[in-house]
């Protein structure tokens, strides 16, 4: 019960800060018993995604004549995917992002790769111990709260 | 002309035989007196003695001379026509001057159709002394040889004149081709044979003759006589015919010259006619009225041997008249005569043309040299008709009495007058010349009408074309703007939000949050701007489904009450009991309504209470209405929203309420408020609420009572629960709904392996058969009848997901069996959802997607063959 509240109480504050955002919700509601471990496997699918994105992004911004397209097309990418998790700070990042990509500005752009990083950690950081809380509760045969 | 006439005279006491010859008609008289005694047997003979007798015709005698021993004659000769009964009268004068007078009268009567007057009397020698009585000669003396033989010879001759004339006549006659009076003839020719045989036998009758020579004689007198009696009784009718005849060849004389007359009449009138033709001809030969009325001048001119002709056109006051056309004149300038003239006031009041007097200011166009007598003048008034004239169904009245006249001089001294048919020619000529004018006139007005048009017709493309570029201009401004402009407010607003979570000194987070709220501000600002554009544009469509219409009271009353309890302002809501729960609209759209005229109440109440009241527009209080113009008709599917905020604040003065709903005014009252808002709220809700066929309208009485919003919209009514889905209402989301699509194939193509992922098992919750794909090709391949859905990402590079759509359309155009074809994509962009719908996309939704969302859209899909909602 404990553990519960204390589950529900960190998942009330992720949204409320704003790391996590409704579509999240959406995710824990397609899990099911037919899909028990949908979650996780988005997650974790998350995580690799980003961090290729991420390493990607910073091997373009280093390179001398950058190209923004490609860094564009990366930033994207790595805006869905969050956008599809409900990793919502790092969505925004992305969406500044994109815009000083359009601009080509690359002070920003390096400014914003910075943020996009720390966001990612940040969020990644949450979930990982959230998911672990979680697989606690499960384990401990409870049932995951859901915040609406 | 010679004649000689013997006289023979007998006297009683004493004898004067003389002998007259006349050698020419008037040339003297010889007179040859004889005298002798009348002493029987004897005699004596005196020597002639000739008296010039000269003179004309009548030549009487005056002046006796008593004492002359031989007498003095004179005759009187009668004219020396030809046919004419000569007679002969002379008076005598014997001596002794006491005696009385004796005159002898002789008739000599030449026949009348004889040739000539050659009578020749015989000359006597001798003269005898005859005793005889005053009226017939009768010879009794002893035939003389040399006398008979010439009176022998002269009877012959008449003898033969008189027969030879009724032959000349027969042949004459029957020569000619009619002669009425044959038997006239006859008659005159029997007589005249009788003559000619009394002459004949008058022959033997001058020696001695036996008695039947006399019986002949008398015979032959006898029916002379009775011949000629009663010829001269026919010749008293027909002499009457005869003159009769003369009559008539006199009266036909007259008729002929009447005829000619007439014939020269018609002549001239003919002529007349072609010359009017011919002018005529002239003057429709042109649409230009100077040339008209210029060749009218000339041509008149001629055709009348004119001096002068000239034309006066009214002025445009109308009050004088100007020489505008001479025909001799070459500068027709400056004249005016004032039209209240009497003579033109009388030439003006009959179509007639008019004489008038040489002297009238009208006709002095000349000076007059002195000796010359003007010849006559004519005028006659031209109609100048107007286009307005020529009503569809009368003729032109001459109401306007708009003329101009026109003169016409004859040349002076020339004694010519104006005939009948010069005048009628002269008016026919002005009716022409009227009606050529209006032609040209009409011809004039409408060239200047078609010239009108075509420059409008310029102007107006030009206009148009303007208009184009200027709406072209402005929607790439706003497409443009519409980018440029909430990118860096989005920025903005991401940057300060994000700044807020670091780490601050309470004035930075004082400023920061100011910062913050402007930009927000701004952005609402914005975003207001651009939504307003669209709708005047046109271009905003509602987005159209069903919603729960309490909920959104219900939300807006969330929203208002923290600001409420702030001012102290308590806020009521009524809804009616007979508003349904669910209605099928734009909610959005009517949240944004709401709230702006709910913030309103708010903004300018500083206390108070505001209440909010909702319930449905029943037909009978249509008549309620305060607004004239709404008439609305509850139908079967759908009914008609009142919603009415009353506030308790500053009121709205009546004569601002109607720039309330104008943008961008603010009436100072309003501004008194702390208005922080733009002048566009209002504006926007007007038009949003008439998009949704609707009106809104204000009421106040006044400063400080206080005002009532009012608005009616249209919703529609929702069709049947069940259908109504409401992904607004979060509660709903957990009752996961038996899902209906088991085992609906449905195709992925995303290339984001995350958000592959994610809907992938979106659509597996939802029981659908997934297939997933990350390019093209493997979609074209893919893809087969089976296939119900397939769900597009349009943000995935190197697919051009139009080209794909049309291809996988391409492959199914024959089976019909083709599967939907859905967007995902993050940007609501009209022109992305016009483009799908273009290439034949079955719908477009906005990422990210939910369950419900994607129930929604699948059954959308499955039910109406189209996604209905965007987002």
């Amino acid at each position: 019960m404990e553990m519960w509240r204390q589950v529900f109480q960190y998942k009330e504050s992720l949204f409320r800060e704003g790391i996590l955002d409704a579509q999240f919700t959406q995710l824990q509601q397609l899990q099911d018993e037919s899909n028990p471990d949908f979650v996780a496997e988005v997650v974790s699918l998350f995580f690799e995604d980003s961090e290729r994105l991420i390493n990607d992004l910073t091997r373009a911004l280093e390179q001398k004549c950058i190209d923004f397209k490609k860094v564009d097309a990366h930033v994207h990418q790595l805006k869905g995917s969050s956008s599809s998790v409900g990793a919502q700070k790092v969505k925004n990042a992305c969406i500044t992002f994109r815009n000083f990509c359009d601009e080509q500005n690359i002070e920003a752009c390096f400014s914003c790769l910075q943020l996009v990083k720390q966001e990612y950690l940040l969020v990644k950081n949450k979930l990982e111990t959230l998911l672990r809380m979680e697989q606690q509760i499960l384990a401990a045969g409870g049932a995951i709260p859901m915040i609406e | 002309m010679k004649m000689r006439i013997i006289l023979h005279l007998s006297q009683e006491n004493d004898a004067s035989q003389m002998v007259f010859t006349k050698s020419s008609p008037w040339a003297f008289l010889e007179l040859h007196q004889w005298s002798y005694s009348t002493e029987k047997g004897h005699e004596q003979r005196e020597e002639p003695t000739s008296w010039p007798v000269s003179g004309m015709g009548a030549h009487r005698f005056q002046g006796l001379v008593p004492d002359l021993v031989h007498g003095t004659y004179s005759f009187l000769g009668e004219g020396e026509r030809r046919g004419m009964v000569f007679s002969v009268l002379f008076f005598l004068v014997r001596r002794p001057l006491s005696s009385p007078w004796i005159f002898h009268r002789l008739l000599i009567s030449p026949s009348p159709l004889s040739q000539s007057l050659s009578l020749s009397f015989q000359i006597c020698e001798e003269l005898y002394l005859l005793a005889m009585e005053p009226c017939c000669i009768e010879p009794q003396w002893p035939a003389d040889e040399l006398l008979m033989k010439y009176q022998y010879i002269s009877d012959f001759f008449i003898a033969l004149a008189y027969f030879s004339i009724p032959l000349e006549l027969i042949y004459f006659v029957k020569k000619s081709a009619v002669f009425p009076y044959r038997w006239v003839l006859v008659q005159f020719g029997a007589f005249i044979v009788l003559c000619g045989a009394t002459h004949l036998v008058s022959l033997w009758t001058f020696s001695m003759h036996s008695r039947t020579v006399a019986i002949v004689m008398t015979t032959a007198k006898v029916l002379t006589a009775v011949v000629s009696c009663a010829t001269a009784l026919m010749l008293v009718h027909i002499i009457p015919d005869l003159l009769s005849v003369k009559t008539r060849e006199l009266f036909l004389k007259n008729k002929a010259a009447e005829l000619d007359r007439e014939m020269g009449l018609i002549r001239t009138q003919e002529e007349t006619g072609r010359h009017v033709r011919m002018l005529t001809h002239e003057i429709r030969s042109t649409l230009d009225r100077h040339t008209i009325l210029k060749t009218t001048l000339v041509e008149l001119g001629r055709t009348l041997a004119l001096e002068e002709c000239a034309l006066w056109m009214p002025t445009r006051t109308g009050l004088e008249l100007q020489l505008s056309y001479t025909l001799r004149h070459q500068n027709p300038v400056g004249f005016t005569v004032p039209i209240q003239l009497p003579v033109i006031n009388q030439v003006f009041s009959t179509n007639h043309a008019v004489k008038i007097s040489p002297n009238c200011p009208v006709a002095r166009l000349r000076p007059l040299a002195g000796k010359y007598m003007p010849g006559e003048v004519v005028a006659v008034r031209v109609p100048l008709l107007h286009l307005s004239n020529f009503q569809i169904n009368d003729w032109p009245e001459l109401s306007t009495k708009r003329y101009a006249l026109m003169v016409l001089m004859l040349p002076s001294d020339s004694a010519r007058q104006w005939h009948v048919h010069e005048l009628e020619l002269v008016e026919v000529v002005a009716d022409q010349v009227a009606v050529a004018l209006s032609h040209a006139a009409i011809l004039e007005e409408s060239m200047r009408a078609r010239d009108l048009l075509m420059e409008q017709n310029v102007a107006l493309d030009l206009a148009r074309r303007e208009a184009e570029t200027a709406i072209r201009a402005r929607n790439d401004f706003l497409a443009v703007m519409n980018h440029e402009m909430r990118t860096p407010m989005h920025a903005m607003i991401a940057l300060s939000s994000l700044l807020q979570e670091t780490e601050l000194t309470p004035e930075q987070r004082l400023m920061l949050e100011t910062i913050l709220k402007s930009s927000n501000l701004l952005a609402t600002l914005i975003n207001d701007v651009l939504d307003l554009s669209r709708l005047e544009d046109g271009s905003l469509q509602l987005d159209v489904r069903t919603f729960n219409l309490h909920a959104i009271f219900r939300e807006v009353l969330n929203l208002i009450k923290p600001i409420a309890s702030v001012k102290k302002l308590v806020i009521a809501l009524n809804l009616a009991p007979d508003l349904p729960e669910y209605a099928v609209g734009d909610d959005k759209r009517l949240m944004q309504i709401i709230l702006n005229v709910v913030g309103n109440a708010v903004k300018f109440s500083k206390q108070g209470s505001i209440s909010i009241t909702c319930f449905i527009v029943k037909a009978e209080s249509l008549r309620d209405l305060r607004a004239p113009e709404c008439f609305p008709v509850p139908g079967d599917n759908h009914f008609y929203l009142r919603v009415q905020v009353k506030d308790s604040g500053s009121g709205i003065h009546p004569q601002d309420i109607p720039k309330v709903f104008t943008k961008f005014t603010h009436s100072q009252s309003l501004a008194a408020g702390n208005s922080g808002g733009s002048g566009l709220g209002l504006a926007i809700c007007k038009r949003f609420v008439n998009l949704m066929e609707g009106h809104i309208w204000i009421e106040s009485e006044g400063h400080g009572k206080g005002c009532t919003a009012i608005f009616v919209v249209k919703l529609g009514i929702p069709e049947s629960l069940h259908e109504s889905k409401l992904p607004f209402v979060p509660k709903m989301t957990r009752n996961h709904r038996q899902t209906a699509f088991p085992g609906l194939k449905v195709l992925i193509i995303d290339d984001n392996g995350v958000s592959k992922m994610v809907n992938k098992g979106l659509l597996l919750h939802l029981g659908c058969d997934v297939t997933t794909v990350s390019s093209a090709d493997e979609c074209l391949r893919s893809v087969s009848q089976e296939h119900k859905v397939v769900f597009m990402d349009v943000s995935v590079p190197g697919i051009d997901i139009y080209e794909v759509a049309f291809q996988i359309r391409e492959k199914f155009t024959r089976c019909r069996e083709r599967p939907f074809i859905v967007a995902l994509t993050g940007n609501t962009d009209r022109v992305i959802k016009e483009n799908c719908s273009r290439v034949g996309m079955d719908g477009v939704v906005l990422k990210p997607v939910s369950v419900d969302k994607m129930r929604s859209v699948i059954l959308d899909l499955l039910e109406h063959g189209a996604v209905f909602e965007a987002h």
